[in-house]
């Protein structure tokens, strides 16, 4: 049972501006993206205008307004991962899911973020699923691993 | 009792300098988990379940040697700590039998630890006789792989929070801010400021509150040794930073940690609750009357707020877009007060200098550039992993014997250093030492310390469009030259890579006079910009401008890329000899460019061609043909 | 003090003084476009980038403060063609419309091409696409003019206070947006029309009535009537090349004859009526508790402020409509059955200095069964264009006066375009109501200025009155959250949403330096001072009005056309 937005602003009384981005960061922890009705109400619970809300958060690659995929693919486009060849596994994934960066598959199974750099530069190229890591993966590779986790949503 | 006999002081017992029993390590740092290090530690803890043998059972952050993840270490009461890399959970079961019934070990280690407290194994190579290890110089990642980055205990017993002790009893802030700028440590996020000479700044504006920031967003692609860091030897960062906290005479520390890096962030959490329970820190360390907190800052994904007044609107809840300096952040910063920001590597260095001093400090590196820099080194290289040199070592020796050269009998082509800001350094400079001064002086930038090889299969030009297509991306968008000139440099870069078909004539013309208008732009980005990100936003443009012109000449005059990386400028054919002619290809061809007919080979007409490449990805026999 | 050297040139400057400052006052021209007077530098453009010896990349003089010896150079070779290439492009991302664009001619992005010599193409880029936002009454957004200069997020947010705007997204995908990015219409948008009037491109531009009059006055169906606000006649010449603070309003009511409207009437006259029932009001509310202090309700901008950000102050608004409103409401009442004209082939036209009137005019409120109290505004710059159209200049036609019974009005109606204007016009009729006299000084010094926001005491009958302007909704809010705080010794304020008050309303001509609003400020007291018709009371035809039609102020029939009702917004905000 995930916390509601309103529970989360009373565990933060007397917030000011600072707060924004960390309060931002636990609403769309827990429910995975952040509503309308969310920026209205952090807007009035910190005194900011609902313009600057959304200035603030659309600025950031974490801030997402849709809902997940239930598997959350982040690509790396990091330099070493680069060098590896993610450029042509990344256009893999987008034509298997059939989706582009941003967006999430119209089934809700997968959903596709574009990663500056996971920082985990020895194991290029490499994506992140739901927090797992695959390394060193190929246009062949990474066509099966995603099949596999749609398998796994089919079960 | 140890197998010689002797009692294990407290602190040798801490220092597993000899353990009383088996004691099994497990990589789990980012690196090691994402090459599996977490189905080998339940496989270690498994084989243990079962035998009769206690052991112990610790898990460690990243040694460096990413290469070789998951590594897993074994340690006998008596001897040398091993190493065996390239862990599996089937491999990890054998090698606890194996050490623990003294059977034949699957494989040789990758090395021993040297440790004159206890007996060598024969016929293994020590640690620092690893081409890897061996021209290394290990003062940040001293604990790195060794310890259990969540003991304080362990910390301690290696020397862990004595210099910070002797600081605050021994040393006044000023006198701090002048033995550190004496030392000559430089800012490792990539400024390269006088680390000292900040602190001062801050000291000595008058104020009732001052900030210390951790910068560890690391957002630069290609770089992880801050997380490397934290997640492995986080004590040191937080005495690195309460020592820095002390120098500026700030009383609440913020480390502003990207996102992206959870595992690092649950390892300082836990560390700061750890230092919190001893006392070191809170509204009165050590009775001395310095007070010290810290909290964390989760950053939320823009390259830019490793800008230091980005970074700052960011912790207070704004857009992280840069403002003018002056006035600058150490005067006044993060709410209006003076503010000290300092990378990660910047402040982990701290506690080591202080214990060393700042003359044996300043008495490595070179004139500019003192002390040691941590490097990850990528790309196209045998040994990939976190590599810490003294500065003044040469390139070459980085890349090559560190790094083990280029792999699989390709041509080495360049390293690139600094990231998106910095520049990459071709093989007619790799004897170049490193230094500040001597890495700008090429066009390059030490940068915050990714070092990415490339080979004769990268595409200098296409490099140069993954960098500024990063800067585009990334860039606040708040100044006009980053924003609208970058994006014309990419642009440029783009139609240099594209298929020549899809070009009219005025782009042509441009393509032509694109080389001139890409140094251009790049003159006026740097000249005017209004930050670090977009000054240096065009480096990559001109370093590889500048050591590879000849690409660049042959992707604008002849349409061809030499590296045969720029899909749109390839060729493709199919060879008669080896087309089965089962129509794969026609059916996924975009523009109907392949003909023939069933169980005939197929053709590819080129005029049609749009070389997308699909036609190479679908087909099973290796048909297609690139050129 | 210190000295640097300015184009070889010794200066003397303030120690920390902004070198942009300095340069202007020694008559050194930098181009500008993020530039705010009045506000901290962002350092957003970086046009204003000079060469400074010493300094590794040219520095933005916004930002710069003055240091001793500093040696600049303003128009090098190397910062004029810096300059060159940030203009060059924003230009490359920018369409190619000009000739189309309701800014052609008056627009800064195309000054600074010519300033800066940009007078070939070098650049051929791909340029960003947006929908334009045509949502609002008052305001049009085409996103793909906009050179992210942030004027408009700082007049908004950090001036008026009402923030609807914000910069969104980042780098080239960064713009000016809403709130999720929905039309202004349903945002916290007032319509004050100061982001137009900072925007230095065809960005932001009033949702245009031109070609809606123009089709009026084509039509033979229609008696097209047009009414002129107070500024009108004190702005207009300046877009006729003329120096700022004459009065042109005989020449002006001539040529709008010319243009073809059948009647010219003057909104000082239902200021006068406004000051009638207003005033009334007032002393209604002093001597029967109504709800205090009151709120004048003239400025729609402000308006809609407090149905969106204080709702439940909405009852301290003065139930009376604009002078604008009133005086349609008249006109297709009185004036139709006066003159036997069917109401409904009135189409009344008014001209102000406003963008917000464009959308009062289109409140549902303002509605009489199916009779629009006013069917169009024409900002000044509008009326400005509409004469181009028609070719004529002010000074073809003679010198002429306004239409009766609509066309006389007192010095009070007159000043009703100033900051403090409005009160100053209320008291004197308020005084009268509540003593029987006129006041003893009809100038009443203490509400003039230019101040945000300026309170006098007035003693009357009895009573000692709180009185307070406000211009600019920055203050407002200040003056709102001490009132929300508790503080009860104010009676009657005035507020007026445009900081500088309506002479510098959104309607008004663009890049009018300071001293302009000034000027035209001293013109409207001057015609003040040289009436002899000073008081709303006293106003004949006005009092003519309430013998034979609407009765006595706040009577039945004076409530239903010249007093409205107020709705909470909810909206995000």
């Amino acid at each position: 049972m995930s916390r509601t937005v309103p529970s989360i602003l009373e565990s933060h009384p007397s917030a000011g501006r600072d707060a924004l981005i960390p309060l931002l960061q636990e609403i769309q922890a827990e429910h995975g993206y952040i509503a309308k009705d969310s920026v209205t109400a952090v807007g009035r619970h910190l005194g900011l205008p609902a313009s600057t809300i959304y200035g603030v958060a659309t600025f950031y690659n974490q801030f997402r307004f849709q809902p997940l995929g239930r598997f959350h693919v982040q690509v790396c486009r990091g330099t070493a991962c680069h060098v590896k060849g993610s450029q042509g596994v990344f256009e893999t994934m987008q034509r298997h899911l059939g989706i582009g960066p941003g967006q999430t598959s119209r089934d809700g199974l997968f959903s596709l973020e574009v990663v500056a750099c996971l920082g985990a530069c020895g194991l290029a190229p490499l994506i992140c699923v739901n927090g797992e890591f695959h390394g060193g993966v190929t246009c062949a590779s990474v066509v099966r691993i995603l099949d596999r986790y749609r398998a796994e949503a089919a079960a | 009792m140890t197998a010689g006999g002797t009692t294990l002081s407290s602190v040798a017992r801490l220092r597993r300098e000899d353990v009383d029993r088996p004691v099994i390590y497990v990589g789990t740092g980012t690196c090691g988990l994402g090459a599996g290090a977490a189905a080998v530690l339940k496989a270690v803890r498994h084989a243990l379940a079962d035998h009769p043998r206690d052991a112990d059972v610790v898990e460690v952050g990243c040694l460096g040697l990413c290469a070789h993840e998951p590594m897993l270490d074994v340690q006998l009461p008596g001897r040398a700590r091993l190493c065996f890399g390239d862990a599996t959970a089937a491999k990890a079961a054998v090698v606890v039998h194996a050490l623990l019934d003294g059977s034949p070990w699957p494989e040789l280690p990758l090395f021993q630890f040297r440790n004159p407290a206890v007996r060598p194994w024969d016929g293994v190579p020590f640690l620092d006789e690893h081409p890897f290890f061996a021209s290394q110089t290990r003062w940040v990642l001293e604990n790195c792989g060794l310890v259990d980055p969540a003991s304080l205990e362990e910390y301690v017993a290696r020397g862990g929070y004595e210099s910070y002790r002797r600081v605050l009893h021994e040393w006044t802030p000023a006198a701090l801010c002048r033995e550190v700028e004496r030392s000559g440590l430089r800012g490792r996020g990539g400024g390269g400021f006088l680390t000292g000479r900040k602190w001062r700044f801050a000291l000595e504006t008058p104020a009732d509150q001052r900030y210390l920031i951790c910068n560890a967003d690391e957002g630069d692609p290609g770089a992880f040794m801050d997380r490397a860091v934290i997640e492995g030897d986080p004590y040191r960062l937080l005495e690195g930073l309460a020592i820095a906290a002390f120098g500026v005479g700030a009383s609440k520390a913020y480390v502003y940690i990207r996102a992206e890096y959870p595992l690092a962030i649950a390892r300082l959490e836990h560390a700061i609750a750890r230092v919190r329970e001893a006392g070191l820190l809170g509204q009165d360390v050590e009775g001395r009357g310095v007070a010290l907190d810290i909290v964390i800052k989760r950053g939320a994904g823009a390259f830019v707020c490793g800008e230091e007044t980005a970074l700052i609107h960011s912790i207070e809840g704004k857009r992280g877009m840069p403002r003018p300096r002056p006035p600058f952040p150490a005067v006044k910063g993060l709410f209006g007060k003076p503010t000290v920001i300092n990378n990660v590597e910047t402040l982990a260095n701290l506690p080591g200098l202080m214990r060393r001093g700042a003359d044996a400090f300043a008495a490595v590196g070179t004139a500019g550039s003192k002390g040691t820099k941590v490097f990850a080194l990528s790309g196209k290289v045998r040994r990939t992993g976190l590599v810490e040199v003294a500065m003044g070592t040469r390139l070459l020796q980085v890349v090559g014997a560190v790094g083990g050269g280029v792999p699989d009998g390709k041509a080495f082509k360049a390293v690139q250093i600094g990231g998106p800001s910095g520049g990459c350094i071709p093989a007619s400079h790799l004897d170049t030492p490193i230094d500040y001064e001597s890495l700008k002086a090429l066009g390059a930038m030490m940068g915050s310390g990714g070092l990415v090889v490339m080979d004769e299969d990268n595409c200098m030009v296409d490099v140069a469009r993954f960098f500024m297509d990063f800067i585009q991306r990334e860039s606040c968008g708040k100044c006009i030259p980053c924003r609208e000139g970058t994006r014309h440099m990419l642009e440029i870069l783009e139609a240099l890579t594209r298929h020549p078909r899809r070009e009219s004539e005025s782009l042509a013309l441009e393509r032509f006079q694109g080389v001139t208008c890409l140094e251009q732009l790049a003159g006026v980005i740097q000249d005017t910009s209004l930050c670090g990100l977009g000054q240096s936003a065009p480096n990559p443009v001109l370093s590889t401008l500048r050591w590879f012109r000849d690409e660049y000449e042959a992707h604008v005059f002849e349409r061809r890329c030499p590296a045969g990386v720029c899909k749109e400028l390839l060729t493709y054919s199919i060879d008669p000899d080896l087309c089965t002619g089962c129509t794969l290809c026609v059916a996924q061809c975009p523009s109907d460019a392949i003909e023939g007919e069933k169980r005939e080979p197929h053709t590819i007409v080129r005029e049609r061609c749009v070389a997308c490449g699909n036609c190479v990805t679908v087909c099973r026999r290796g048909a297609v043909q690139v050129s | 003090m210190v000295t640097i050297e300015v184009n070889g040139r010794t200066v003397r400057a303030r120690a920390g003084e902004m070198l942009l400052g300095v340069l202007r006052r020694e008559g050194v021209r930098i181009p500008t476009l993020c530039q705010m007077d009045g506000l901290e530098p962002t350092g957003s453009c970086r046009l204003c980038a000079v060469e400074v010896e010493g300094r590794p990349t040219l520095v933005t003089s916004c930002a710069a403060p003055v240091e001793a010896g500093m040696v600049v150079r303003t128009h090098s070779a190397r910062a004029v063609a810096a300059r060159r290439t940030l203009v060059e492009l924003l230009l490359n991302n920018h369409p190619d419309d000009c000739l189309y664009c309701p800014r052609h001619g008056d627009c800064r992005l195309q000054d600074l091409a010519e300033e800066l010599g940009v007078r070939s193409r070098r650049l051929h880029g791909s340029h960003t696409r947006r929908a334009r936002d045509v949502s609002s009454p008052a305001i049009v957004r085409d996103p793909e003019k906009c050179v992210l200069c942030g004027k408009c997020v700082r007049v908004c947010g950090e001036i008026q206070g009402v923030a609807a705007i914000d910069l969104t997204g980042r780098g080239c995908l960064a713009r000016v947006d809403t709130a999720f990015g929905e039309g202004l219409n349903v945002s916290s948008c007032i319509n004050c029309g100061q982001c137009v009037m900072v925007c230095p491109t065809g960005a932001l531009t009033e949702h245009s009535h031109i070609d809606l009059v123009e089709n009026a006055l084509g039509d033979p169906e229609l008696t097209v009537v047009v009414q002129c606000a107070p500024s009108i006649s004190v702005t207009l010449a300046e877009l006729c090349g003329e120096l700022p603070g004459q009065d042109v309003d005989a020449a002006m009511t001539g040529l709008l004859r010319r243009l073809g409207f059948a009647k010219v009437f003057d909104t000082g006259f239902s200021a006068d009526l406004t000051v009638m029932e207003e005033a009334s009001e007032l002393v209604r509310r002093l001597r029967e508790g109504g709800t205090l202090p009151m709120f004048t309700s003239c400025s729609p901008g402000w308006v809609k402020f407090v149905e969106t950000f204080y709702p439940h102050r909405i009852g301290h608004l003065s139930t009376c409509k604009s002078p604008q409103q009133m005086l349609g409401a008249v006109i297709k009442s009185r004036w139709a059955a006066q003159a036997g004209v069917d109401p409904h082939r009135i189409f009344s036209v008014a001209v102000m200095p406003c963008t917000a009137k464009k959308f009062e005019a289109a409140r549902p409120e303002m509605l009489r069964g199916d009779l629009n109290d006013v069917d169009a505004v024409l900002t000044t710059r509008e009326l400005a264009s509409l004469m181009r159209r028609r070719g004529l200049r002010l000074g073809d036609a003679p010198a002429e006066h306004a239409d009766l019974p609509f066309g006389t009005r007192s010095g009070a109606g007159k000043i009703f375009g100033a900051s403090g204007g409005v009160m100053e016009a209320a008291v004197r009729t308020a005084h009268k109501l509540l003593t029987g006299e006129d006041p003893p000084v009809l100038e009443l010094a203490g509400l003039r200025g230019r101040a945000g926001i300026r309170e006098m005491r007035l003693a009357a009958g009895g009573l000692e009155l709180g009185l307070a302007v406000v211009n600019g909704l920055g203050h407002a809010r200040r003056l709102l959250d001490e009132i929300e705080a508790g503080r009860d010794d104010l009676h009657f304020i005035e507020v007026m949403t445009c900081p500088g008050g309506c002479l510098a309303g959104g309607g008004q001509p663009f890049g009018a330096a300071s001293d302009a609003v000034g000027a035209r400020l001293a013109a409207l007291y001057r015609v003040d001072g040289r009436e002899t018709l000073r008081t709303a009371h006293a106003n004949p035809a006005v009092q003519e009005l309430y013998a034979e039609f609407l009765g006595e102020p706040l009577s039945a029939r004076s409530h239903e056309l010249l007093h409205t009702r107020y709705v909470e917004r909810t909206v995000l905000r």
